[in-house]
């Protein structure tokens, strides 16, 4: 696999990886404020931003940052840019700071900052690393307001706030409550466990399908979100409950090695 | 006060639940829910962190950040203080209370990044709670959270042997669960 074009950054961000689709990882975000279209808009692009300057000041500081207190090194760097971007929002772009409210802070623990901070930013350059914070941003970019449409569609019969649904159509409004995002999202990974199958029919590696957050969410601890706070060695015996885990962990651990 | 007090309790378990009405503390809410042991557990583990950690959020914006003017700094650090609290509390559990550590301690490394610790302590913080109103929030969102926890896995107890189709299985139909429990948990907003 060709690591090291800027094009293939962006491509592997959008399409091979897309964090929302491909992935699975950031789904608090995802089912919280995509009631409209605009929102999804919005909160997509405020990731983007975050993602792409702290992967690229991560990228910069990688060989100065000791590997034992990383995690809260990129910790404080991503909040320090969530922060920057959170009073710029209130100054320049108030109706959406009132729309995204606690979700724009909250964008500290997205899995998907910390772990591209993790598994790509600190160990590649930086011109690749802001390419690639780019381009997984688009990606969220595109799957938030694909789904902020789709519920606004259905929910309100509008996009992007313009009626486009005849006027004998009567919205479903539980698409813009709390339980539509659970329905649309449970529609979503059904139609991901399908193109796995088939997928995997065809011979073709699948294995990055749902990786994220979705099968549980302990696997993006294991990648690098929570887990590595604490020394390895203390690693808490959750394998009771998921054998598969474990053998992830021992062979990550002998990776590592 | 008493009043205030309990209105938060209410609203705050019930009907704008963390989990099905907030989206925050998703990932455990789906990850950690096979069982209703286990999911217990988790919702234990989280009444503990999050009452504890509104309760140090709370004091440490009221008397260090406030006084100093540095509010805007909020994000960054009720996050450093979340990560460090989970972690001494784990190492103290571990050396002085052995029994609770082995019932909760496995969780606790999955709480740092639970985003309903952080969301709490930002909630407290927007909504202008003084110490103990942020204390009881933080108290009545947890529960919330293990009350809606714990209901899903007896769900998923059930669900185990039943007929889904093979698209559906695992992720989806836990996802449909949790929405049908949504639309019930809607059904307290009648409450207040």
């Amino acid at each position: 696999m060709q690591q090291n074009s800027v094009m293939e950054r962006l491509k592997n961000g959008i399409i091979s990886e897309n964090p929302t689709f491909v992935l699975m990882l950031g789904m608090c975000p995802t089912l919280a404020v995509t009631t409209s279209a605009v929102n999804g808009l919005g909160m997509g692009l405020t990731t983007m931003v975050v993602l792409a300057m702290s992967n690229m000041f991560i990228s910069l500081l990688r060989n100065v940052i000791p590997d034992k207190v990383r995690i809260p090194a990129f910790i404080v760097v991503i909040a320090s840019f969530v922060t920057v971007v959170e009073l710029l929002l209130k100054a320049y772009i108030p109706f959406l700071y009132a729309a995204l409210g606690l979700y724009i802070p909250l964008i500290v623990v997205n899995c998907i900052i910390l772990g591209r901070a993790e598994s790509y930013a600190s160990k590649n350059g930086v011109v690749l690393s802001l390419f690639d914070g780019i381009g997984m941003g688009l990606g969220f970019t595109v799957a938030l307001t694909m789904i902020g449409a789709l519920r606004e569609l259905l929910g309100v019969g509008e996009i992007f706030g313009y009626a486009v649904m005849p006027e004998s159509y009567v919205p479903c409004s539980i698409f813009v409550l709390a339980p539509g995002a659970f329905f649309v999202l449970a529609a979503l990974t059904a139609v991901q466990n399908k193109l796995k199958m088939i997928g995997e029919k065809k011979g073709k590696d699948m294995s990055k399908v749902g990786s994220g957050c979705s099968e549980d969410c302990m696997n993006c601890g294991e990648k690098g979100c929570a887990k590595r706070f604490y020394d390895t060695s203390a690693e808490p015996k959750v394998s009771e409950e998921n054998p598969k885990q474990k053998e992830e962990t021992v062979k990550e651990e002998a990776a590592n090695d | 006060m008493i009043k205030e007090l309990l209105v938060i309790l209410l609203s705050s378990s019930l009907i704008s639940n963390v989990v099905l009405s907030q989206f925050l503390g998703l990932c455990p809410f789906l990850g950690v829910s096979k069982k209703t042991e286990t999911a217990a557990g988790m919702g234990a583990a989280v009444i503990f962190v999050i009452t504890l950690a509104s309760a140090v959020a709370g004091v440490i914006y009221q008397f260090i950040l406030v006084p100093f003017d540095l509010t805007y700094l909020q994000t960054i650090v009720f996050i450093l203080v979340i990560a460090a609290l989970v972690q001494f509390v784990e190492m103290f559990l571990k050396k002085f209370m052995k029994s609770l550590y082995q019932a909760l301690g496995v969780y606790l490394p999955l709480i740092t990044t639970n985003c309903a610790v952080l969301g709490v302590a930002l909630t407290n913080v927007q909504k202008n709670y003084g110490i103990v109103t942020g204390i009881v929030n933080g108290f009545a969102t947890a529960v919330g959270f293990t009350v809606a926890i714990v209901i899903l896995a007896g769900i998923r107890e059930k669900m185990e042997y039943n007929d889904i189709p093979e698209s559906f299985k695992g992720m989806p139909i836990v996802l449909i669960t949790a929405g049908l429990m949504a639309i019930a948990f809607c059904g307290f907003s009648g409450l207040l």
